[in-house]
């Protein structure tokens, strides 16, 4: 981080990704990022502060005045209500925040590391390793996600649902989906990078071939993983839930789940209760609402064709909002720079 | 998708060969080395699903484990082979999958290809409406979307795209239920149909499993419009799904071809705008459209399993959820295998379309 190339760009805050790219956008496709990155860290924000904000305990059944009612429609003491079973629907909807946040930094972290560490060594080594790999992932690739969950579930918890067992099973069963997804991305960029003129002069030099991999290629490759990742976890949320909606998910006893929820709703809904669907359901759309949005906006400021120019200049640099000198000489420099999103 | 697999392994021996334009039509040629790369796909697939199924034990143990003595259960499990080396198992089972055996299911005997056999119209019949669903709402509004880029239609467009991308297809379900079946009560809340149309159905000579094709066969209105009635509401859901995608993806495919220079040039000479989107811009951003259709059977296949359980419309799926809630993993191995054959062979066919469709595509 100490090249000279790094100070040109200006102060830590204008490159950090998301903040970056937030300067960078105007109208529609700001609206869109703003919403997204504040339903996302309000998610963040319930997940963690759970124990406070919700009224009572995922697995609570009484107060000191004695038992919740079962079916309660939402209002005084129960804000939303109360579910079958006799559980809060509120408190349920909060603490469920906490297991979806789970299962999306884990599905994330473990089919980043493992995408990427293979797409590197696969598109750099090339030769059979390369090709059987691309086969293997473009197989797993064309199978249904869910089919691929419940399968990891089995193994994972063997059909018994414990906190770490459901979350650990949608975890691994959405990273074995998403491995192909990164290291597609990667294998390709790395394939490309390998024939640069930068990563001969490494070889010619001598540097080994593991520094080469990290330093050269992987840096490199690295730029459309923004993207990735927000559709990664909303694919973690979708899945957790699929899983608890087919009986696959976490005991209520355990933590509070989305999809567990809802699968106990569907009688419900029959008999015209709704407050037992709609809210864990809701909240799910919630969530995946704000990291798509925050995903949709990365990846339209990141393609210059469906980028929202802001006019003339469209640069992504703190000047770009003082001035718009339409065909300034001055700009003309960053005009180019501006075309250029990836730094 | 697939077609990059293909140019990525353009066979390793042959290789040099390929390259000579010697002999043949270069399209047959694709065919026959697309058709060939469906068999290690396959393999490796039903390869998972074994060793996957096979890691946590011996499927007799996980369906009866309580409900046995421990004898009878050593019995159950020598007499179906599980307690043969696993390599011997795999071998056998390799061999089975490929003359169309996919086992029989512990908790009820019947042969997986029995089960897929009569359930499976259903969940085609359900992929079918939902597809139609899909293409139907998608593509057209895709299209406006593109059109209007960047103004207020398109903005509405994309947020309803996102929307529907972020809600799960059981929620959207349990939601048209309750408004559509529960407070408006206009639709069947659940099934496939009413009962009495169902045996009415089931009496016939030759039913196809697919009802509405029986439906008309029986030649009934009543039962035609019982069984489009309970169809609406499983459809819809199951096609919101893909709508979503389909839409973003004519919009994206659409601006680009949009900004291309000849679509300037037919502006130019007058050509409507209504025709310049209708048939220029569209035609070739159909391409990637038609690809992903392919992709979409997976993601509807999925989709199925939850669209399934939700409105209890008894197809591979639903079955699916039942041998899972019962611990059937020979059933589920069964299914899941067959599944992803269905979901290689489509996806071979699509890329023969888009083959014939675009020249580019073929190496």
């Amino acid at each position: 981080m100490t090249e000279p190339v790094v100070v040109r760009r200006g102060s830590v805050w204008s490159r950090l990704p998301v903040l970056r790219q937030l300067r960078q956008s105007v109208g529609l496709q700001r609206g869109m990022l703003i919403v997204g990155l504040v339903i996302s860290v309000a998610f963040v924000l319930t997940a963690i502060f759970a124990p406070i904000l919700a009224p009572y305990g995922y697995a609570q059944l009484q107060d000191a005045q004695g038992n919740f009612g079962a079916q309660d429609p939402p209002g005084g003491k129960h804000l939303l209500g109360t579910t079958v079973g006799g559980y809060d629907v509120l408190s349920r909807v909060i603490w469920g925040a906490q297991t979806a946040l789970l299962a999306i930094i884990i599905a994330v972290v473990l089919s980043v590391f493992l995408g990427i560490l293979l797409g590197v060594i696969s598109g750099y080594l090339g030769g059979w390793l390369d090709r059987v790999l691309v086969v293997i992932a473009d197989a797993v690739y064309a199978f249904p996600t869910l089919l691929l969950a419940i399968v990891s579930a089995i193994i994972i918890s063997g059909g018994q649902s414990n906190l770490w067992g459901g979350i650990l099973a949608s975890g691994v069963s959405i990273t074995v989906v998403f491995i192909p997804q990164y290291f597609r991305v990667i294998r390709a960029e790395a394939v490309r990078i390998k024939s640069e003129a930068y990563v001969e002069s490494a070889k010619v030099v001598g540097t080994s071939v593991l520094r080469i991999m990290l330093r050269h290629v992987l840096r490199n490759a690295t730029r459309s993983l923004p993207l990735i990742i927000t559709l990664n976890a909303s694919e973690a949320i979708f899945t957790l839930a699929a899983l608890g909606f087919l009986g696959f998910g976490i005991e209520p006893n355990s933590a509070a789940e989305w999809g567990y929820d809802l699968n106990k709703s569907i009688s419900d809904v029959t008999s015209g209760i709704w407050w037992t669907s709609i809210f864990p359901g809701l909240a799910i759309v919630l969530v995946v609402l704000g990291v798509t949005l925050v995903g949709e906006s990365l990846n339209d400021l990141a393609d210059p064709r469906l980028r929202t120019r802001r006019r003339a200049t469209g640069a992504p640099v703190t000047t770009a909002d003082v001035s718009v000198v339409p065909g300034g000489t001055l700009d003309a420099v960053t005009i180019t720079d501006g075309l250029e999103p990836r730094s | 998708m697939s077609s990059t697999v293909a140019a990525d392994l353009t066979p390793p021996p042959s290789g040099t060969v390929g390259r000579k334009p010697r002999g043949g039509n270069p399209l047959v040629r694709y065919i026959v080395v697309r058709f060939l790369l469906i068999f290690p796909t396959i393999f490796i697939l039903v390869s998972i699903v074994f060793v996957v199924m096979r890691v946590i034990g011996d499927p007799i143990t996980a369906a009866m484990g309580g409900r046995l003595t421990p004898d009878q259960l050593a019995q159950r499990i020598h007499a179906a082979g599980y307690d043969r080396p696993i390599i011997v198992q795999y071998v056998e089972y390799i061999g089975q999958v490929f003359t169309g055996n996919f086992g029989t299911s512990i908790t009820d005997g019947r042969p997986i290809i029995t089960i897929i056999g009569t359930y499976g119209g259903a969940t085609l019949e359900l992929a079918i409406y939902a597809l139609i669903v899909a293409l139907v709402v998608g593509i057209p509004l895709g299209m406006v979307a593109a059109y209007f880029r960047d103004r207020w239609p398109d903005a509405i467009l994309r947020i309803l795209a996102i929307l529907w991308y972020a809600t799960p297809v059981f929620f959207v379900g349990l939601l048209l239920k309750l408004v559509f079946s529960v407070w408006l009560d206009i639709l069947p809340v659940a099934g496939r149909a009413s009962t009495r149309t169902e045996l009415d159905l089931d009496a016939l000579p030759h039913p196809t499993g697919i009802y509405l094709i029986d439906a008309f066969q029986l030649g009934d209105p009543n039962a035609i419009g019982d069984v489009l009635a309970h169809a609406v509401l499983p459809g819809l859901a199951l096609g919101f799904l893909t709508a979503g995608i389909f839409l973003r993806l004519t919009r994206t495919n659409v601006i680009g071809t949009l900004s291309m220079d000849y679509v300037d040039a037919a502006r130019s000479r007058g050509v409507s705008e209504y025709r310049l989107v209708r048939k220029h811009a569209f035609k070739p951003a159909l391409i990637p459209v038609i690809t992903v259709i392919g992709l979409q059977i997976a993601l509807l296949l999925g989709g199925a399993v939850l669209t399934e359980t939700t409105f209890e419309w008894k197809g591979l799926g639903f079955e699916l959820a039942q041998y899972l809630g019962s611990r059937d993993f020979v059933a589920v191995q069964g299914i899941v295998a067959l599944l992803a054959v269905i979901v290689a062979v489509t996806n071979f066919i699509v890329d023969i379309i888009a083959a014939l469709i675009d020249p580019r595509v073929r190496y």
